[in-house]
């Protein structure tokens, strides 16, 4: 195939995107605030969304450390829910094209979404994945920075219900995972330890402690 | 603050590395089954612990104020719409609490 072409293909994939780009745009916003609200400041909150780029692992770092958290608590949730990729990328592997440091690259436009829609006919398609993500890395990265900036404008966050308002985003992003009953006792034990260790450790322990609750896989 | 770089220096680092895996490390070669079944329920139990963290959490206690009804209403919202866009949640859950905050 010849770079034009794969070009081409590229933009359909970007095209493939656009009907989904408010959902993006509005979750940079919120992360945008919440870093605001942090105190995490304008330009370290948009470095993370480019250097990062998965929407759920900023906002659990950012929740530890906002919470008091340590640093290594911070990592650690944030690290363990990004440990999902490993899986994912291994079911695209083979559709990226090129030299080592091509596909490097590229496989950081890999997140949710993107991949998700990649996928959708069945098989998986490099030009989508590579063109919805590199559409979402651009609406994430700009909707920070421009989260940021609002967040200034909104002042007490937690008077408008904002703290209430990122509890239901965790639990909206956590909905679609609880199909499976091992998903569902493995979600319940990890609230369930995160519940017990609150009022006995320092922020972000409980956090990093529900992680064993994934162990469950390993029951036949 | 250089606490909230070395944060994003570590995690960006590790997630390039996790997004690069099957790619460039480990091509098509499947994870062991067990590793695979570990793996992916790590995301929905680090969710459930942050729901729980941000809705009663506290300063080093449990605390239930005006954020579990707000939370409350968003889990029945998703109950009836699982795939209820995340923004309208978000909102409803925002609203709800900011509502109980004025009357309490």
């Amino acid at each position: 195939m010849s770079s034009g072409e794969q070009a081409h293909r590229v933009r359909d994939g970007v095209r493939t995107a656009l009907p989904l780009a408010l959902g993006p745009l509005l979750f940079g916003l919120s992360f945008g605030v919440l870093a605001d609200a942090a105190g995490i400041g304008a330009v370290a909150a948009t470095v993370m969304s480019a250097t990062t780029f998965a929407g759920s692992a900023q906002f659990g770092a950012v929740t530890v450390l906002d919470a008091g958290g340590t640093v290594v608590a911070a990592i650690m949730a944030a690290v363990f829910l990004n440990a999902r990729y490993v899986a994912i990328s291994v079911t695209v592997a083979s559709i990226f094209p090129g030299g080592r440091t091509r596909r490097l690259v590229e496989s950081q436009l890999i997140v949710d979404e993107s991949w998700a829609l990649s996928g959708r006919s069945g098989r998986f398609e490099w030009s989508i994945l590579v063109g919805s993500g590199l559409l979402l890395y651009v609406l994430w990265v700009a909707s920070t920075a421009v989260g940021t900036v609002l967040g200034d404008a909104l002042g007490d966050p937690n008077g408008l219900g904002l703290d209430a308002a990122f509890a239901a985003l965790f639990l909206t992003l956590l909905a679609p995972y609880l199909r499976g009953r091992r998903a569902i006792q493995a979600a319940a034990l990890a609230a369930g330890i995160t519940l017990v260790l609150t009022p006995v450790t320092p922020a972000g322990v409980p956090i990093v402690a529900a992680a064993a609750a994934c162990l469950i896989g390993l029951k036949r | 603050m250089t606490d909230v770089w070395t944060v994003i220096v570590v995690v960006g680092v590790a997630t390039v590395l996790f997004k690069a895996a099957g790619p460039v490390f480990l091509g098509r070669r499947a994870l062991p089954g067990k590793v695979q079944s570990v793996v992916e329920l790590l995301a929905p139990v680090m969710l459930a612990a942050l729901v729980v963290t941000q809705t009663v959490g506290g300063d080093g206690e449990l605390s239930l104020d005006a954020r579990v009804p707000g939370v409350a209403a968003a889990a029945a919202t998703l109950a009836v719409r699982r795939r209820a866009p995340l923004i309208g949640v978000m909102a409803i859950a925002a609203v709800v609490t900011a509502l109980v905050r004025v009357v309490a």
